[in-house]
């Protein structure tokens, strides 16, 4: 990981040894700047930094760039989140540029959701890189200043650079090695998928320690908030890579409907309290989507902010 | 071998209805072998077209031939002379054959009876599978012999990504993670340091992506 001058406010979080917060943004489907607007509001102040997805589960939305820029002009610091399904080589690094000169200075690099579960499954994709070789690439770009032909760059681009890692996913004994590979590749920080599997969380996160890993990296573990049970149910049984053990389930359907909200409010705070005691983990990424009003709500609830 | 299968009857009458002697004309190697284009499958079209057909009270004189192989001219040639006696053919090749059928005969009307699916094995009986992108720089010594191209979804080089539970890719329940069968495969093989290495982006200049490609063999030249 970088170590030198602060790249960004997030960066900035994590080398005085704070304890990080992240939220999520979703774009709309549509040109209107007023849903941005009534999301960052909600989410200003209460987080260090927050992820813009691009075009999420593979639907049309106003770009991640674009909806980067305007949170930036909220006073909100955006993570640019990139994905490799529908850019080639070429127009990433050059979305790169164009996101650096207008001041985004962190990216999250995804390989992106498959077409196929998108609002357009008869397109084509890309995936002429994968997001081992997009970190690589941002990491090259800002740290000797080419891009990937070797071309010197005029103002090199110089991004804190994240990826994603998903604890759940199989195979497991692979995970811990994937992460090294991302670390090696030249990431300076990693949100993981929702955890609602803490034992397999901290096994994934003692396997990496093992390894070194935890040290390299900052590590932000993933939350979001069970609204429903109907909502954790289909999380288990229709999200891929997604591990919501039956006990957690069990909690949230075993009180009253009006209550389920509630309940998952606190399975979620009770996450966060247990990810602050985990070594190497640097912070929480909340995943409230389209529940941003709830973030302020967690945030306080678990003592970041005041 | 080159996968394929037959295209809806519906459409293919669309196509051949202008003609009143149409031949059809089967490949007797790989779409033969996947029960799409053979002797038989030649026949079986050849009667359902006649009776749709009749039922329609069109008329149309329709003939079958197979070739050992519509892609190379040799066996190309054997056809000549019912191509001449017809006014169009529908080949049951793949794409390749249906194109050399069209630059070996320029003035007959050559259309595609089926749609040429993928590069592929019978992975059981009446089972195809995709093995392969044809690339153009195999890569498969690193991955244990199984195509990370091909066999990903998003052809990831440094996978798998997070979707990947129980062996299943995310993207259907019916499609096997490739690169969980590269990992079980090199952990088989004693090979799994294999995954620690770091692929770099792929050279798409020697796939389509460079172009349609050719190969210009000197020492085979006349």
């Amino acid at each position: 990981m970088t170590t030198t001058q602060a790249i960004s406010n997030l960066h900035e979080k994590f080398l005085k040894g704070e304890f990080a917060v992240t939220g999520e943004c979703g774009p709309p489907r549509g040109a209107d700047l007023s849903v941005m607007k009534t999301k960052g509001d909600m989410l200003r102040g209460w987080v260090d930094a927050v992820n813009v997805t691009d075009n999420q589960t593979a639907i049309v939305r106003m770009s991640s760039i674009a909806a980067s820029k305007h949170l930036l002009d909220m006073g909100l610091e955006p993570v640019m989140q990139m994905v490799c399904r529908d850019r080639n080589r070429i127009a990433i690094q050059s979305d790169i540029l164009g996101a650096y000169s207008m001041g985004i200075r962190n990216i999250l690099c995804l390989s992106g959701d498959h077409q196929s579960f998108g609002s357009q499954p008869d397109a084509l994709n890309v995936f002429d890189i994968d997001s081992m070789n997009l970190i690589r690439t941002v990491r090259d770009m800002r740290d000797s200043g080419k891009d990937m032909s070797g071309f010197d760059l005029k103002e090199s681009p110089k991004m804190f650079i994240g990826a994603a890692a998903n604890p759940f996913a199989d195979p497991f004994e692979y995970r811990v090695l994937r992460l090294g590979k991302k670390i090696d590749a030249g990431v300076d920080f990693i949100q993981t998928q929702c955890i609602y599997n803490m034992p397999r969380f901290k096994e994934w996160m003692r396997l990496a320690g093992e390894e070194g890993l935890t040290e390299k990296v900052y590590i932000m573990g993933g939350v979001t908030p069970i609204k429903t049970v109907g909502m954790a149910k289909y999380m288990k049984n229709k999200v891929a890579g997604m591990d919501v053990p039956d006990e957690i389930i069990n909690r949230v359907a075993g009180v009253a409907k009006e209550k389920q909200a509630d309940e998952g409010m606190k399975i979620c705070l009770e996450t966060i309290e247990e990810l602050k005691t985990i070594k190497g983990v640097s912070g929480v990424h909340i995943m409230a989507i389209e529940w941003e009003e709830k973030v302020k709500d967690i945030v306080q609830g678990a003592g970041l902010r005041k | 071998m080159i996968v394929g299968h037959q295209k809806p009857i519906e459409e293919i009458k669309k196509m051949v209805k202008p003609y009143n002697k149409l031949l059809i004309l089967g490949c007797g190697t790989c779409v033969k072998t996947c029960f799409a284009g053979g002797e038989d499958e030649t026949a079986a079209l050849a009667s359902a077209l006649r009776m749709a057909f009749k039922m329609d009270g069109v008329a149309m004189e329709i003939n079958e031939q197979t070739v050992e192989r519509q892609c190379e001219n040799e066996f190309i040639q054997e056809a000549a002379k019912k191509i001449g006696e017809n006014d169009a053919v529908l080949s049951l090749a793949c794409g390749a054959g249906v194109q050399a059928m069209a630059k070996r005969f320029p003035k007959a009307p050559i259309y595609p009876g089926l749609n040429t699916t993928f590069m592929g094995i019978q992975e059981s009986h009446g089972v195809f599978t995709e093995e392969c992108l044809g690339c153009g720089n195999c890569g498969l010594g690193i991955f244990g012999a199984i195509c990370p191209i091909t066999r990903c979804s998003k052809k990831l080089l440094n996978g798998p990504c997070g979707g990947s539970q129980n062996g299943i890719c995310e993207v259907d329940p019916s499609i096997e993670c490739g690169w969980q069968q590269i990992i079980d495969r090199l952990k088989a093989l004693g090979q799994l340091d294999n995954l620690r290495t770091y692929i770099p982006p792929k050279n798409w200049k020697t796939s389509h992506s460079g172009g349609p490609r050719k190969l210009v063999r000197e020492d085979h030249i006349i």
